[in-house]
């Protein structure tokens, strides 16, 4: 069997490169892409530790996680797509609108 | 015996308010209206101080109580009015005076643009003068105490488009205020020893209540009323306002800077005897600051070459002298002189004003000189109030003078024991001075031959008839009240010692020190001009002295004014611009910086937001994983 050691690892792995993601990158669809990067690494955990600990507790947690990443991906897509009609372009940097 | 509810006693100063309203109304649209609007009023208030006046049984006194001006705890103050004896000569003297000399400004001012706020300042002063001296308590006289300090101050200023002159108003209104707090302070100290104001009650605690452990205090309470007298009655110290005071027109001069409002401390005194009687200290302190006032406007009057500065100073010494007469504890002789000195200076003023009236604005004596033959009645009648003023027998102010130089000698105070043997050469030296200033100013103007380039001519009727009753009252005023007034005044001030009467020939020798200042004037300045210039020749240094009025205001710029100028200044950059300024613009800029802090991390950039979320979630982990743990 493969250690929970391995699964956390991976899922800290993806979570961090969804951080990096969002921060430094500039299309908005990427930056979009990798926000779903750090909830599915969450969910790797849950899952990873669920086993191990042998109840489903987390396995249903990861469920109400992929409702609501749906419903963002829907969410997410139409503020895009709405950015791409005000804005002509998806790069968040061109939305600063409330630079101070 | 009292008697209640005289309601007429409210009409008196009523009548000059009625009048302020309706001239200043009235005059708006029709200007010659307010003149005589205001006159009548002043006469009609004439007319009810005469019935009175008449109607009044001997030892009698009226009260009134107009309403109750307010009630604190148990302290009820009462707007009320008694008229007694010495109240009816004061009330006499200020509508009497004050209708004679209404008269004359509607002549005098007739030109003039805003006359209907002349008339209407003019009756307010009435008003404000009758409150004084027909108040029941000190603090309805305090109300007319700075309610002619009010009125002085818009007259003295009535052109106060000249800058100058609204200045003189300024520095009269301020002085006053310094003598006021004096005032005050001796109010304060009464109150707080006998629960009341009213005079009649405070001569009763006080005559029950002379034990020695209060007299210090009627000493320090003497003083600091004493110290509003100097201010309101110009003596030294804080005589310098009313030489400046002459910026006002000439009529306001005669009646509030001369006849009325100026004696309102010598009033002050005498109804306030039953005090000073107990602080013969104080009594001292009057008697000497009055001898030296007297003296010093008198070597002042000598060298001034404005008609109106030298009666100005010559109003200064002649109130030195009443002074003297109540510091020597005499009050009738005081009244008297107050009235007899109404008589002959707001003769003299009201001359001056003809005077100036005749020759076009012109006040400078140099410029004047054989006006007598030009204005013969403006020339008789300040011919004779110089006399009377002089103190030539049989005129009134030889016999108010007398008496006051005999009360001062006479005195029986042991705090002027030895001082006195100074102080009455002085006085008479200064009375000597008073003829040889008089008869300078009256040679200059009237004598010789004309030095200026107008076209003098006499007055009108409206104006001459007032100098001529003035003038008349100047003439026989003294021999008239010499012998009635301390017989009319003995129920409020006491009765005087009786002296003999003196016959033509006493009463001529009496007078030989104004004749001998009248004579040396003449010669100085008719027939031997050059005697004047080669005296201050001689005495270079003393006449320049007297030419700058002996440095007062340089003084006072110096001691009192650029200090203070200083101090504002310190205040204004130091306190008003560096620390409340500071204090204000400071809490703006921490606004303004943390604000531009702040902003510097609004970049608008999500992902800049989102890093910083990022941030603060670890740092929220780590507290609580580690943080938890300790």
């Amino acid at each position: 069997m493969v250690p929970v050691t391995y699964y956390l690892t991976l899922s800290a792995l993806m979570f961090t490169l969804g951080i990096v993601g969002v921060v430094i990158r500039r299309n908005a669809i990427v930056v979009f892409m990798c926000i779903e990067l750090m909830l599915n690494a969450v969910n790797l955990s849950f899952v990873a530790l669920s086993r191990l600990v042998g109840n489903l507790d987390g396995q249903i947690a990861v469920f109400f996680v992929m409702v609501v990443a749906a419903a963002e991906a829907a969410v997410g897509l139409a503020i895009i797509i709405s950015l791409f009609r005000s804005a002509k372009s998806v790069e968040t940097s061109d939305a600063n609108q409330l630079n101070g | 015996m009292e008697q209640n509810g005289v309601t007429a006693l409210g009409y008196i100063p009523l009548f000059p308010l009625i009048g302020s309203v309706l001239a200043f109304i009235i005059g708006r649209s029709k200007r010659d209206a307010a003149g005589w609007i205001a006159t009548l009023a002043s006469a009609m208030a004439f007319a009810v101080v005469v019935a009175l006046v008449m109607a009044m049984p001997e030892e009698a006194e009226y009260y009134y109580r107009a309403f109750t001006w307010f009630s604190v705890g148990g302290f009820t103050l009462d707007f009320a009015f008694r008229f007694d004896h010495l109240t009816a000569v004061m009330c006499l003297v200020v509508t009497g005076i004050g209708s004679l000399i209404h008269l004359y400004s509607v002549a005098y001012m007739a030109e003039d643009e805003g006359r209907h706020r002349f008339f209407a300042y003019l009756n307010l002063f009435m008003f404000s003068m009758l409150l004084l001296v027909l108040g029941a308590n000190l603090l309805v006289l305090f109300v007319g105490w700075e309610g002619v300090g009010l009125c002085s101050y818009l007259l003295i200023g009535f052109w106060f488009k000249n800058l100058s002159y609204a200045g003189a108003g300024r520095k009269a209104f301020v002085v006053n205020r310094i003598g006021d707090a004096g005032f005050l302070f001796g109010m304060f100290m009464l109150y707080r020893q006998f629960d009341t104001l009213d005079f009649a009650e405070l001569a009763q605690a006080i005559s029950v209540n002379a034990s020695p452990e209060l007299l210090p205090l009627y000493f320090v309470v003497a003083l600091c009323l004493f110290v509003g007298a100097t201010g309101k009655s110009a003596q030294i110290p804080l005589f310098v306002w009313l030489p400046d005071a002459m910026a006002g027109p000439t009529p306001v001069s005669a009646l509030i800077h001369a006849a009325t409002m100026v004696t309102a401390g010598v009033y002050m005194m005498a109804r306030l005897n039953f005090l000073f009687d107990l602080a013969p200290q104080a009594q001292a302190i009057v008697a000497i600051v009055a001898v030296f006032t007297a003296m010093v406007a008198a070597l002042t009057a000598l060298t001034q070459n404005d008609i109106k500065k030298v009666l100005a100073y010559s109003t200064v010494s002649q109130l030195g002298f009443m002074f003297m007469a109540a510091g020597a504890g005499v009050y009738w002789v005081a009244v008297f002189h107050l009235v007899t000195h109404a008589f002959f200076k707001a003769c003299l003023f009201l001359g001056a004003g003809s005077v100036i009236h005749g020759c076009h604005h012109e006040q400078d004596m140099r410029h004047m000189g054989g006006l007598w033959s030009k204005m013969p009645i403006t020339a008789a009648t300040y011919g004779i109030s110089t006399l009377a003023i002089a103190g030539i027998y049989p005129l009134s102010g030889y016999f108010s003078k007398h008496a006051i130089l005999a009360a001062l000698e006479g005195g029986h105070n042991p705090a002027l024991e030895g001082l006195l043997e100074l102080l009455v050469p002085m006085a008479s030296v200064t009375a000597f001075l008073t003829a040889f200033y008089m008869t300078r100013s009256f040679a200059m103007t009237f004598l010789g031959s004309y030095r200026g380039h107008a076209h003098p001519h006499e007055s009108p009727l409206r104006m001459t008839a007032p100098l001529i009753v003035l003038a008349g009252l100047a003439l026989v005023g003294g021999l008239w009240l010499g012998g009635t007034l301390p017989h009319y005044l003995a129920p409020v001030l006491g009765s005087p010692a009786e002296h003999g009467h003196e016959s033509i020939i006493e009463g001529l020798m009496h007078s030989w020190i104004g004749i001998a200042g009248i004579g040396v004037g003449l010669l100085c300045y008719t027939s031997l001009s050059q005697i004047p210039a080669t005296i201050y020749r001689v005495i270079g240094p003393l006449s320049t002295l007297s030419l700058n009025k002996f440095y007062f205001d340089e003084l006072y710029a110096a001691v009192v004014v650029k200090p203070l100028e200083a101090i504002a200044r310190v205040l204004f950059r130091v306190v008003d611009q560096g620390m409340i300024d500071g204090a204000v613009n400071g809490t703006a800029a921490v606004v303004d910086v943390s604000g531009e802090v702040a902003r510097s991390t609004q970049t608008g950039q999500v992902r800049h937001y989102a890093f910083f979320m990022f941030v603060a979630a670890l740092l929220m982990l780590f507290l609580f994983v580690f943080a938890g743990r300790v």
